[in-house]
C-alpha cells in the first residue's frame, strides 16, 4: 500500500446503496470519466462509487459502452477524460495487471479462458501472485515448488468447489458447456484475491435454472468474500433481483441511477430500455 | 508410483526422459563396440548440442508462441565464450570435465546476458517484427564473431576489434583471430557430457513449463488480456522465457565448440538457425520429446544419405514434406487418429471377450 500512499485522495463522504457499507470509503470511484476513439464518444461523463461489498449492476441497450467502461476501469484502454480511483488510488497509467493487483479482477462478455489448459490451471493462473515461489525454484523445482503447488492445487480446489466446479477441474477448460465456461471465468478472477470483480454479462447463454444457480453464486461470492461486485446484464431479473444499486447508461450517458424499485419507476429508463421490452411484452 | 505414472504431464516427462536415455546407452553401447563408423561417432556430439539448441528454442517458439530467428547467434556467443573461458583456465583447471562444465556455464551465462540484452529492445515487438529483429540480431553477432581477435599471453587476455591491436608477447598465442575462427581449440566435449547437458535441458524446460511460470508463459500465448486481467505482467514472462532459451542456447554452443579444433562464426549463421526451427516445427509445437528426436533423424539424415549425392537434397526435401504432413495436415492427421481409434476399439473388443469367456 505505502508505494502508493502519495496519490491517496481523500474521499468525499458518498451515497451507497448498501446499509452495511454506510460510512465506509468506497473501493470504486469513478469521476466524469469518458473516453473518444477517433471522432466517436464511446463514454463520457461517466460518475459512479460502489461501496467495499456492494453488488452493482450495469446495464443499457447493446452499443451503449458497457464493456468499455469495464475496458476503462481494468486499464485495457486509458481514458481520455476524467479519473479512476480504486481503493483511493488513482489508475492512471497503471496497466491492467498493476490495476488487477490493487483490486480490480475481471469476466469478459466473449469468454477469454485459456483454452489449452485444464479448469484447475486457469484458476492457478488466477492465483499467480499469490504462488510463492521464486523463478529459480520453478527453474530446479526445488523443495519449495512443491510445497508452494500443494498449497495452489488445494486453494484452486477449493475455488472450485465453491463455484460447483470441482467435478471438471481436470478438464480442459475449451471443452466445457458455456454457462460453466461463465463460472469458471468468475472463479478465476476471484483466484487473483479482488476487492472488487466485474462481471461482464455473466448470464449471456445461460439456460433458466443455470441462470437462477448464478444469482445465488453471485450473493454468495459477495458474501464469503466480502468483495464489491459490479455486474452487466440483460436479463433483467437478475439485475433486479441481486443489483443494490443500477446504472443505466445510453450512447455512452449515464440516464439513471438507483435502487432496483427506482429504476423499474424511471420514465427515462423505460423510455430508453425497459420500454421496449413491456411494448414487446404487450 | 502408480499414482504418478497416471498423471499425464508426469507420464510424458518421464517418458522423454526415457527415451533420451535408452538413446544414449545405445549409442554408447555401439560405439564401444566398434559398431559405429568414424562419420557416425563424429555426428554424436553437434546432435546432442543441436538438441539442446532444438528443446530451447521450442520453449520460446512452441511454449511461448514467440517466432526467433537469431537463435545461433546465441550458439555462437557460447561456443566463442566457451573457448575463450576453456583457453584462459586450462592450467588453473587440470580436470578436463570440471574445466567443460565451467566453460558451459560461462558460454550459456554470456548467451543469457546477450539475451537480456537484446530482449530489451526485441521483446517490444511481436510476431514478424520480432522474427526480423532476432534475424538482424543473429546475422550482427556473427558478425562481431568475424571480426573478433582475442590473443592470451603471460599477461592475460588481450582483446581487439581490429587485428593491429592485438599485441602479443613471447609466447602468446591467438584464441580468436577474425575471419579465421578460433583455432587449436583443446577438444574438451565428450559424448556423456552432451548427455548430461541434453539432462539438463529437459529438467529446466520442462521443470518451467510445469511452473507458475510455465503457466503464465501458456497463459499468454492463449490470451494476452486475460492473462493481464489476473496480474500477470506479460513484457517480464517473455523476457525470462528469452534468457532462459537463450541460456540454453549458450551451453549448447560451448559444447559444440569445444567439439573442434576449429571454428568459424559462418557456423552460426542464419541457416542455421533455420535449421533449428525446421527441426521444432516438424517435432510439434510445444512438444519437447518431439523436438528430440526430429533433431536427432534430421541432424543424421542428410549426413548419411551422403553417398546418394545429388539425389541427397531431394530426399531430404521429400521426408520433410512428409513429416509436415503427419505433424501439421489436419485431413493426414484425422486420417491417423481414425485409425488408431478403430485399433484401440478392436483391441478394447478383443479384451472384453477375453474377460467375457472367463
Ligand atoms: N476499441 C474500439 N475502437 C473503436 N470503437 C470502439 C472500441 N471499443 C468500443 N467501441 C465502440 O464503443 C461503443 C460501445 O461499445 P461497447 O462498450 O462494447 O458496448 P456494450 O458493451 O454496451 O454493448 C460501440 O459503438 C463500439 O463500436
Ligand atoms: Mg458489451
Amino acid at each position: 500500500m505505502n508505494e502508493y500512499s502519495r496519490k491517496m485522495i481523500k474521499v468525499s463522504s458518498v451515497n451507497l446503496f448498501r446499509e452495511q457499507d454506510a460510512g465506509k470509503p468506497p473501493v470504486l470511484d469513478v469521476r466524469n470519466l469518458g473516453i473518444d476513439f477517433g471522432g466517436l464518444t464511446a463514454v463520457d461523463g461517466f460518475n459512479m462509487t460502489i461501496g467495499p461489498t456492494e453488488i452493482s449492476g450495469l446495464i443499457g441497450p447493446n452499443g451503449a459502452g458497457k464493456t468499455t467502461i469495464f475496458n476503462l476501469l481494468t486499464s485495457v484502454y486509458q481514458p481520455t477524460r476524467g479519473s479512476i480511483l480504486l481503493k483511493g488510488i488513482d489508475t492512471k497509467g497503471m496497466n491492467t495487471a498493476k490495476v488487477n493487483k490493487l483490486g480490480i479482477a475481471r469476466t469478459f462478455q466473449n469468454i477469454r479462458l485459456f483454452n489449452d489448459m485444464t479448469a484447475l490451471d486457469n484458476v492457478k493462473v488466477g492465483m499467480h501472485n499469490e504462488i510463492k515461489c521464486s523463478f529459480l525454484a520453478s527453474l530446479l523445482h526445488l523443495p519449495s515448488y512443491y510445497k508452494s503447488e500443494k498449497k495452489a492445487n488445494e486453494k484452486a480446489m477449493e475455488l472450485l468447489d465453491f463455484m460447483g466446479l470441482a467435478d471438471i477441474a481436470d478438464q480442459k477448460a475449451g471443452s466445457l458447456p458455456y454457462g460453466v465456461q461463465r463460472r469458471l471465468e468468475i472463479c478465476r478472477a476471484l483466484a487473483s484475491n479482488p476487492a472488487i470483480i466485474l462481471l461482464d454479462e455473466p448470464a449471456a447463454g445461460m439456460n433458466p435454472s443455470e441462470t437462477a444457480e448464478l444469482m445465488h453464486q453471485i450473493r454468495r461470492i459477495r458474501d464469503t468474500f466480502q468483495i464489491a461486485i459490479f455486474l452487466i446484464e440483460h436479463d433483467m431479473n437478475l439485475v433486479m433481483n441481486v443489483c443494490e444499486g443500477i446504472v443505466v447508461v445510453n450512447y455512452g450517458k449515464i440516464i439513471a441511477k438507483g435502487t432496483p424499485e427506482e429504476i423499474k419507476n424511471n420514465p427515462a429508463v423505460i423510455e430508453a430500455y425497459l420500454g421496449k421490452k413491456k411494448e414487446a411484452d404487450a | 508410483m502408480k499414482k504418478l505414472w497416471n498423471n499425464k504431464t508426469t507420464r510424458t516427462n518421464l517418458t522423454t526422459y526415457l527415451v533420451v536415455t535408452v538413446a544414449f546407452v545405445v549409442m554408447q553401447l555401439m560405439s564401444s563396440f566398434g559398431q559405429l563408423g568414424s562419420a557416425m561417432k563424429g555426428y554424436l556430439i553437434p546432435v546432442c548440442a543441436y538438441i539442446v539448441m532444438a528443446v530451447s528454442l521450442n520453449l520460446l517458439v512452441g511454449v511461448c508462441g514467440e517466432l526467433s530467428l537469431g537463435h545461433a547467434g546465441f550458439m555462437g556467443i557460447g561456443a566463442f565464450t566457451g573457448i575463450v573461458i576453456a583457453a584462459l583456465l586450462q592450467d588453473a583447471i587440470p580436470n578436463d570435465t570440471l574445466l567443460l562444465v565451467v566453460a558451459m556455464f560461462a558460454g550459456g551465462i554470456m548467451a543469457g546476458i546477450f539475451g537480456f540484452l537484446i530482449g530489451i529492445p526485441a521483446l517490444r515487438l511481436r510476431g514478424d517484427y520480432l522474427a526480423i529483429v532476432t534475424l538482424a540480431f543473429g546475422e550482427i553477432l556473427k558478425n562481431i564473431f568475424s571480426n573478433l581477435y582475442v590473443g592470451l599471453d603471460s599477461e592475460g587476455l588481450h582483446m581487439a576489434v581490429s587485428t593491429g591491436k592485438v599485441q602479443l608477447l613471447e609466447g602468446g598465442r591467438m584464441i580468436l583471430d577474425g575471419p579465421v575462427g578460433a583455432t587449436g581449440i583443446t577438444k574438451l566435449s565428450t559424448f556423456p557430457m552432451g548427455f548430461v547437458l541434453i539432462l539438463f535441458t529437459l529438467f529446466v524446460v520442462l521443470n518451467l513449463i510445469n511452473s507458475k511460470e510455465g503457466r503464465a508463459i501458456k497463459a499468454v500465448r492463449d490470451n494476452r488480456i486475460a492473462t493481464e486481467s489476473v496480474g500477470i505482467n506479460v513484457t517480464a514472462f517473455r523476457m525470462k522465457a528469452f534468457v532462459v532459451s537463450a541460456f540454453l542456447a549458450g551451453m549448447a554452443g560451448t559444447l559444440f565448440g569445444l567439439n573442434f579444433s576449429s571454428l568459424q562464426a559462418s557456423k552460426f549463421n542464419f541457416n542455421a538457425s533455420i535449421n533449428v526451427l525446421v527441426f521444432v516445427v516438424l517435432g510439434g509445437m510445444g512438444n519437447i520429446l518431439g523436438s528430440v528426436i526430429s533433431t536427432a533423424v534430421l541432424y543424421i539424415l542428410p549426413e548419411a544419405m551422403r553417398g546418394l549425392d545429388d539425389l541427397r537434397m531431394i530426399l531430404y526435401a521429400v521426408v520433410l514434406i512428409i513429416v509436415m504432413l503427419f505433424t501439421w495436415s489436419p485431413s493426414v492427421k484425422n486420417a491417423v487418429q481414425s485409425v488408431t481409434a478403430s485399433v484401440q476399439e478392436k483391441l478394447r473388443k478383443n479384451k472384453k471377450e477375453a474377460v467375457n469367456n472367463e
